[in-house]
């Protein structure tokens, strides 16, 4: 019942942002809104605001005039499944290491005082600037067949950004059990990894899933934006930059990238969601972050 | 040979410099197969003193062996089982796989297992409810569990804190005559710490009345009451003179005003 009530709701907020897109361009000042030199409101041109219809209609039409030319929709697709392909690896590698993290800070106090602060730190340094450097060491790794490819610097700059919030998460997670159940184990004489497998692994599970639905959307963000400043091609980044550079001969086409992307990022909450659903059994006691 | 022998154990924690005395110079004897009660105002460390025995702190001074092994040794031998406040069941784990996991976690085959679990819910009557999980059971029902998970390695000592904490009078009473049936079942010793003054008296062989600032034992009272124990007991008379005797050593002097018992935390239900 309710989850039918999230999807109308989700509908409505839909439809009703269509709405107000319509309303504003029909009825909002031709020039937009400007104070102090700074624009607060855009322009209602078809330039600036194209009609959601002709946005709509621009995504069955071909890319461009040569005639193999894809359709958008299709362009747009593709482009996605790359960036969600690239996004995944680094998920996984960003929730692998993280976890790992977390298992080091768990099991030595020292490890926690020493690694928290480095990842809290980690996560103030701005992408743009990581970016060129990641591509920079990529380009001189060559082992043998193996060489450094752009998608790969784009998957560390996504994991790198998926890290912190597994890695808190987990941790949290891992430390959650009541004390009660801690003395339990250590009355069945269970050792640390026992009590890990039987008691802070499944505890952690609630933690866990809420952590990778966090990391999921901050891959597809890292994904995004790294694609954009490494240049990285085939994902959905070089499309938005690519078709927004055709802005001002094609201002309809720009927005099919973007709206991707978001269903992108949907798409990857719902796979987390799933994986979430399959964990029922220890989501018994489930908590809210 | 003695199941429990805790000799001249004190215990203190330090608390932002200043030091809580919560055990002072405390020696008590548990016979094989005997049921001994603490009993005492709250904070007088029935707790603490439990959670020496079980091994999950340890003494500041004076020595604690259980069966005579050190209380070390005889949390690795799983000498004992316990059972805390809460039931602390894992709500992920059904009632029976809740039941099983001291067996799990020390390598009993599977085979055996499955036959233990169906002994032990049968022995706590939640045999339908076996594939349950914790929170479709009511508070008792979870006791009840964490009673018969307590009791899966058959030791010879059962650790109980005031397991019956959170039970409405009915089932405490009910609770407390299947108790002593088990009991009798399993002839394991049992140290069990109340607030309730004919709880103590109703199960023990012996009630041990503590008191507080720093943890003493004040007086250890002998019920004779036999080894029988049904409903009936509660209204007669040798149970009130226990009852009795038991109130008086709580409060130093015999004097019987209800006021006076629920100043100093300890209710005579
Ligand atoms: N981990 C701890 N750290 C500091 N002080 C503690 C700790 N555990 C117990 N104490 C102190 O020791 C004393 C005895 O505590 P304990 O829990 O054994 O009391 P209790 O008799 O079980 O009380 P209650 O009937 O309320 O459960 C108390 O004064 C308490 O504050
Ligand atoms: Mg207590």
């Amino acid at each position: 019942m309710s989850r039918l009530r999230a999807v109308v709701f989700g509908v409505v907020g839909i439809v009703l942002l269509g709405v107000l897109w319509e309303a504003y361009k029909a009825f909002g000042p031709a020039a937009g809104f400007s104070a102090f030199n700074t624009q607060l409101l855009p322009r209602t041109s078809d330039l600036a605001m194209p009609h959601l219809v002709d946005m709509l209609t621009r995504t069955v039409q071909p890319t461009n005039s040569s005639a193999d030319s894809q359709p958008v929709w299709l362009a747009v697709a593709l482009a996605c499944l790359s960036s969600l392909g690239t996004a995944a690896v680094g998920l996984a590698i960003g929730a692998i290491v993280g976890f790992g993290f977390a298992l080091l800070m768990l099991r030595f106090r020292i490890a926690q005082a020493a690694v928290l602060p480095w990842l809290v730190l980690s996560q103030t340094v701005p992408l743009i600037a990581l970016a060129p450097l990641i591509v920079a060491w990529g380009g001189r790794i060559q082992i043998g067949a193996f060489a450094w490819d752009r998608w790969m610097s784009v998957a560390v700059i996504a994991s790198y950004l998926a890290l912190f919030p597994v890695a808190v998460g987990a941790l949290r997670g891992l430390q959650s059990p009541q004390v009660a159940h801690v003395e339990l184990m250590r009355s069945y004489a269970a050792g640390w990894w026992t009590t890990l497998v039987y008691l802070r692994l499944p505890a952690s599970v609630p933690y866990l899933i809420s952590a990778l639905r966090l990391a999921a959307a901050s891959a597809i963000v890292g994904t995004v934006v790294a694609e954009v400043s490494t240049g990285a091609k085939g994902g959905i980044g070089r499309l938005i930059i690519e078709y927004a550079q055709s802005g001002s001969s094609d201002p309809t086409k720009a927005f099919s990238p973007i709206a991707g992307a978001v269903l992108m990022g949907l798409a990857a909450a719902a796979i987390v969601a799933l994986v979430g659903l399959s964990l029922g059994r220890f989501r018994r006691n489930e908590v809210a972050t | 040979m003695s199941a429990v022998d805790v000799i001249g154990v004190s215990k203190s924690f330090a608390v932002k410099k200043a030091t809580v005395v919560a055990l002072d110079d405390v020696s008590l004897t548990v016979k094989a197969g005997e049921f001994v009660s603490l009993i005492g105002p709250s904070g007088c460390g029935k707790s603490t003193l439990l959670r020496l025995i079980a091994e999950l702190d340890s003494p500041t001074s004076g020595s604690i062996a259980v069966f005579g092994k050190t209380a070390r040794q005889a949390r690795l031998d799983q000498s004992y089982g316990i059972v805390f406040q809460s039931a602390g069941l894992l709500p992920w784990r059904s009632i029976a796989a809740n039941i099983e996991l001291p067996l799990t976690l020390h390598g009993v085959s599977r085979t055996a297992r499955r036959e233990r679990v169906a002994e032990l819910v049968e022995l706590v009557g939640l045999t339908e409810f076996a594939s349950s999980y914790p929170e479709q059971l009511s508070g008792g029902m979870q006791q009840r569990v964490a009673i018969a998970r307590a009791l899966a390695e058959r030791p010879g000592l059962l650790l109980m804190d005031e397991p019956f904490g959170a039970l409405d009078e009915m089932t405490r009473e009910r609770m407390q005559a299947e108790l002593v049936r088990m009991c009798a079942e399993t002839a394991a010793a049992v140290i069990f710490v109340t607030h309730s003054i004919p709880e103590a008296v109703f199960l023990s062989d012996r009630v041990v009345v503590m008191s507080p600032r720093p943890g003493r034992i004040r007086a250890v009272i002998d019920i004779a009451l036999g080894d029988v124990r049904g409903e009936k007991l509660r209204e007669e008379e040798s149970f009130f003179a226990g009852v009795t005797a038991v109130r008086e050593a709580l409060h130093g002097a015999p004097e019987s005003t209800a006021a006076t018992n629920a100043a100093r935390g300890v209710d005579s239900r």
